[in-house]
């Protein structure tokens, strides 16, 4: 049985990157949109804070495996092919960026006014104050929530075996589908995804004391 | 109109400005001027409108008519006649002309004292690490801090965190400074140390528009008061003959009987 698996190890392996790249893209992707859109729910015009408004409360409407399936086989319909891989991202990335939409706007929204009004009455410009007062402020409220996401995204990537991407968990399956092991590869699969969330924990743990010298 | 700037012109010129939130009429033509060096209260029962009245002189807060110019530079809007809002680069570039001094302090507090003064002269001025730096020791040497410069806002006395406020404001070298009701915040026995260091900043010729319940001080630092109420200026004058006691205005006389009435 063990050397079953032993021989099935790099197969997995070769998931297992498929998992950390998907997760990786996923999760950077979102951030730069999730923090864009944010900062335009929070400070933008009108029109652009109703279309994250709507665009955010629909996606977290949705669950994300309707949204996986809508972007894979609802799309081609409208002319939109996309790869199964990438169709998949895209669905994870659009899930996550409604989340990380809402972390900034709680983390921004936490600053209190002063703080903006004294940045202005320096002369700092919107760009400026967002980059010196704002933001180095807001990223302590911004980081717990979001590395729970990130944990999140990683453990979410498993939805992309449904597409017959073969990342941790497809293989995973295929291996049980060959070795009829089940018990000791969920166990496996189990240990590996602990192991990369944990290690963000901690690392979430150690960058938030980092910052915890920041007090009002 | 004339082409020649009038002799003495104010630094600070506020003409008939009018503000209102929603239905309520926060400023009603208010207008005032500031000349160079001259150090100017505003006194006036809550809700008279000083408080937005300051806030308008650096465009914290828009205004809907009227005219807002320092040193004959209209401050929020573009000089088209269209009243434009200026864009954010001219808008940031003007409010680096003005220093403005909060009630709750406002520092920056994952910045030390010395970082406080130095991100607006480093960004803003343009100054190098180094430079800004030494500036802002200068100031928190004048304000007697200056062996708190690496200290966090959060360890620091209100009082402390106060005159930081101030040397923020100040090392900009702006043309005039905002005061906003700057020692309300603060623990009585802690304002004395926060006015002895506006009382210096006076002397030195520093140009100040200040609203302040801090009425003995008011009397003794400021060239004029201005009395606000109802969102309009009620009266003007040197401090002697306002806080006299028989001065013509009823508003005024009855405002500072409460006031009296309230802090003795």
């Amino acid at each position: 049985m063990l050397g079953q698996i032993a021989y099935a190890l790099p197969f997995l392996a070769q998931g297992f990157a498929v998992t950390l790249w998907v997760s990786l893209l996923v999760v950077v992707l979102s951030l730069v949109a999730g923090v864009m859109m944010g900062v335009g729910l929070v400070y933008g015009p009108a029109p652009l804070r109703w279309a994250v408004r709507i665009f955010s409360d629909t996606i977290r409407g949705i669950p994300i495996l309707v949204l996986i399936f809508f972007v894979y086989y609802g799309l081609p319909a409208v002319g939109i092919h996309l790869e199964s891989f990438w169709a998949a991202v895209l669905a994870l990335t659009l899930f996550k960026t409604a989340q990380v939409i809402e972390y900034l706007r709680g983390a921004v929204g936490s600053i209190p006014k002063g703080q903006s009004e004294a940045a202005m009455a320096i002369g700092l410009t919107f760009r400026q104050r967002l980059a010196y007062v704002i933001f180095p402020q807001a990223f302590r409220r911004f980081l717990p929530p979001w590395i729970n996401g990130v944990t999140d995204a990683v453990k979410g990537s498993a939805l992309v075996s449904l597409l017959g991407i073969t990342d941790l968990m497809h293989a995973i399956n295929q291996v049980i589908g060959r070795t009829y092991e089940a018990m000791p590869l969920y166990i496996l699969g189990a240990v590996i995804y602990f192991a990369v969330n944990y290690a963000l924990s901690l690392a979430s743990r150690r960058l938030e004391r980092r910052f915890s010298f920041i007090r009002e | 109109m004339s082409v020649t700037p009038p002799a003495n012109p104010a630094l600070l010129d506020v003409s008939e400005v009018s503000k209102s939130f929603g239905s309520v009429e926060v400023l009603r033509s208010v207008s005032l001027q500031v000349t160079r060096g001259e150090v100017v209260t505003v006194i006036g029962p809550s809700g008279s409108g000083k408080t937005t009245l300051l806030r308008c002189v650096n465009f914290l807060e828009s205004y809907d008519s009227g005219s807002i110019r320092i040193d004959g530079k209209e401050v929020g809007f573009r000089e088209t006649g269209t009243r434009q809002r200026r864009s954010e680069r001219d808008l940031a570039k003007m409010r680096a002309e003005t220093g403005m001094v909060f009630q709750s302090f406002n520092l920056f507090p994952h910045l030390t004292a010395a970082g406080n003064i130095m991100l607006g002269l480093r960004k803003v001025r343009g100054k190098s690490n180094t430079e800004a730096r030494a500036i802002a020791e200068h100031w928190l040497g004048r304000v007697g801090l200056a062996h708190k410069a690496d200290s966090l806002p959060a360890e620091l006395s209100g009082g402390q965190q106060q005159r930081v406020g101030i040397a923020r404001a100040v090392a900009m070298e702006p043309k005039i400074l905002l005061l906003d009701e700057i020692t309300s915040a603060l623990d009585p026995e802690l304002v004395g140390e926060v006015l002895e260091v506006v009382r210096s900043l006076a002397e030195d010729g520093m140009t100040m528009l200040m609203v302040t319940h801090e009425m003995a001080f008011a009397r003794d630092a400021s060239s004029r008061i201005v009395f606000m109420a109802d969102g309009g200026v009620s009266a003007v004058g040197p401090p002697a003959e306002m806080l006299a006691a028989e001065f013509d205005n009823e508003r005024l006389r009855s405002f500072l009987a409460r006031f009296r009435a309230s802090h003795f």
